[in-house]
């Protein structure tokens, strides 16, 4: 669990899960885990994509979802952001049920999906990135940042656009506010978008592979971003081909094949692999 | 480009200097055209019967101007119409919902299966259909307000809301297949991002999809503005008789000399046309922002409106020249 923190030695982050836990304000909250998965499924018509994901994390801590193409760890991501929709099992964020609620149908419990408002709420604790950036091409920079605080927080516009050059300057983005994203580099793009879904104030940062869409020598500039959300304190879920980063920065390291988690634990079992699928597929990726 | 060869500071020692390939059958085209336009020019001026004196009488008469102004009326009101009605057809075309879904499908179904001649014959012969319009609770006697269709066409002028509707409502069954596209041609990551921002529909709708659609929508509706400019040319079925066509043709059959007026015609039209290019190529540019500002060029984009303002107005200016140096 060694972390190569430089700077930012005062955060919770600096510590380890354990001691991050108790350090963390309320005591109550941290027993609850921020993202809660029980035996989820996930079907595509006949393709049965995810059979029985069961996963926690807890608040603070970084986790790393790796696994060959087609496991469905990006499917798992998206449910867990509503865009998908579960075929089984259920996914808890801070303890909420996510996409159904228990309603009272004349005496009976039953599950019912939500309404746009709600599902609208629950995405508001969940920030996303995307391996292809998503940017919003016909607005620039600080105005893709701004769009969802003005519009869908409703923040007025002048402290949408401060907090808005602040985010940009903590992804090292604060001089190119007024350009559109295509006169931007991936590196930079995939930069914009993590300041984009860290204006909404999420408390969870969904990665959808993150890095794969870019080329080799912008990768680094992404990952460090990365980095150092996870040194101040930011939960999050990275699914990446990076195994680097999943041993630097990662709490918890899950591997998923064939729709189903092979092996997890600390960093240290990408040193110690005991399932042979995940020993094969290290010795690719190494 | 090619004189600068020698000055641009290069200092390329082993500049080529080659001469272009000699191309004799360009040439050659060249010359056969231009002598088939001269013979076409000579004709035109020679031949008596185009009567360019009568032209020149007539470019101006007043019935021809206030016919030019009732055609870009016309023009203007149904496309908007047209618009509107079209984006409406396309979102709930994509609906969830499979009654609108289905009302979108017959409409568009309708309206272009059916002539617009037809159609506008049809929509003159309204007041006939039903003689009273009244606002008031459906399938019971109670009413708030009645008309009766007759009045209400004489609000404005004889015909006009006729040919108005008939030209709207033909137009938008096109428009919405249009618009339908360029829905369609917007990257689904970009409703999805916007989606995991915790956007509502119909704010991915407004802010997101639409204006990104309309760069791809805006070339093929300006071509629907010229063609609904010359379309208004039929509302003679309705019977509209105001617009230049129906004006010019009044004062042909008047002094029996049909080819001078419809030279008028023809050149009002062209004038028309001509200047809704101009407005087309902006708008085109306008919603061409963000894709065809040089993706290679790293220059931050002049933009002052709504959101962000600009932060470095200056160097903007400067990039701006530059594209329009690349456009023109």
């Amino acid at each position: 669990m060694e972390k190569n923190t430089t700077t930012i030695n005062d955060l919770p982050a600096a510590m380890s899960p354990s001691e991050k836990q108790k350090s963390v304000g309320n005591p109550v909250s941290n027993t609850v885990p921020a993202v809660k998965a029980t035996q989820v499924h996930k079907a595509f018509g006949d393709l049965h994509v995810l059979k029985g994901i069961d996963m926690e994390v807890m608040p603070g801590t970084v986790t790393v979802i790796l696994g060959p193409s087609g496991s469905g760890k990006s499917t798992f991501l998206r449910l867990i952001n509503q865009l998908e929709t579960l075929t089984g099992g259920s996914i808890e964020v801070d303890g909420e049920l996510i996409g159904y609620k228990h309603v009272n149908r004349a005496g009976e419990d039953v599950l019912q999906t939500l309404n746009d408002k709600e599902m609208a709420r629950q995405r508001e604790k969940l920030g996303m990135v995307f391996q292809r950036f998503n940017l919003f091409p016909h607005r620039t920079v600080l105005q893709n940042v701004m769009e969802a605080p003005v519009h869908v927080a409703k923040v007025p516009k002048k402290q949408a656009r401060e907090e808005a050059l602040k985010e940009l300057e903590r992804v090292g983005m604060g001089d190119r506010a007024n350009y559109y994203p295509m006169q931007l580099s991936g590196g930079q793009q995939q930069r914009v978008a993590i300041a984009r879904a860290l204006a909404m104030k999420p408390k969870i940062m969904l990665f959808d592979e993150p890095t794969s869409a870019l080329d080799p020598e912008l990768v680094g500039e992404v990952l460090a971003v990365m980095r150092s959300l996870a040194d101040a304190g930011m939960t999050m879920i990275v699914v990446t081909h990076e195994i680097g980063f999943a041993r630097e920065v990662a709490d918890q390291i899950v591997f998923m094949d064939g729709g189903v988690v092979v092996e997890h634990g600390g960093a240290e079992i990408i040193e110690h692999p005991q399932e042979p699928r995940f020993q094969d597929f290290l010795s690719h990726v190494l | 480009m090619a004189r600068c060869s020698q000055s641009d500071g290069l200092g390329i020692p082993n500049r080529i200097h080659a001469k272009p390939v000699r191309r004799p059958g360009s040439l050659i085209a060249a010359i056969i055209v231009a002598f088939l336009v001269v013979m076409l020019v000579h004709g035109m001026v020679s031949n008596e019967k185009f009567d360019w004196p009568t032209v020149w009488k007539y470019l101006f008469n007043e019935h021809v101007l206030s016919g030019i102004g009732w055609t870009i009326i016309l023009t203007v009101t149904s496309m908007f119409i047209a618009i509107v009605l079209a984006v409406i057809l396309a979102v709930m075309r994509q609906s969830v919902n499979p009654v609108l879904r289905g009302v979108s499908w017959f409409w568009i179904w309708f309206f272009r299966g059916t002539p617009v001649y037809t159609q506008l014959v049809f929509w003159g012969l309204f007041s006939v259909l039903i003689p009273t319009i009244s606002l008031g609770i459906p399938f019971t006697d109670i009413s708030f307000w009645q008309m009766s269709t007759e009045q209400l066409n004489k609000l404005i002028a004889q015909g006009f809301l006729a040919a108005m509707i008939g030209l709207a409502f033909n137009e938008s069954a096109y428009l919405a297949e249009i618009v339908r596209a360029g829905l369609e041609a917007v990257d689904p990551g970009q409703g999805e991002a916007a989606e995991a921002l915790g956007m509502s529909r119909t704010l991915i709708m407004r802010r997101v999809i639409l204006p990104q659609a309309m760069r791809i929508i805006v070339p093929p509706t300006g071509n629907e503005v010229i063609s609904m400019l010359k379309t208004t040319s039929l509302v003679s079925a309705v019977p509209f008789s105001l617009e230049i066509q129906f004006a010019t043709n009044a004062i042909a059959s008047r002094i029996y000399k049909p080819i001078p007026l419809l030279i008028v015609a023809c050149f009002w039209y062209l004038v028309i046309t001509s200047v809704l290019m101009i407005v087309q190529s902006r708008l085109e540019k306008y919603f061409g922002k963000g894709f065809n500002e040089g993706s290679g060029a790293h220059a931050p984009a002049d933009d002052g409106d709504e959101d962000g303002q600009s932060v470095a107005k200056n160097d903007s200016k400067v990039v701006k020249a530059t594209f329009l140096g690349l456009n023109a």
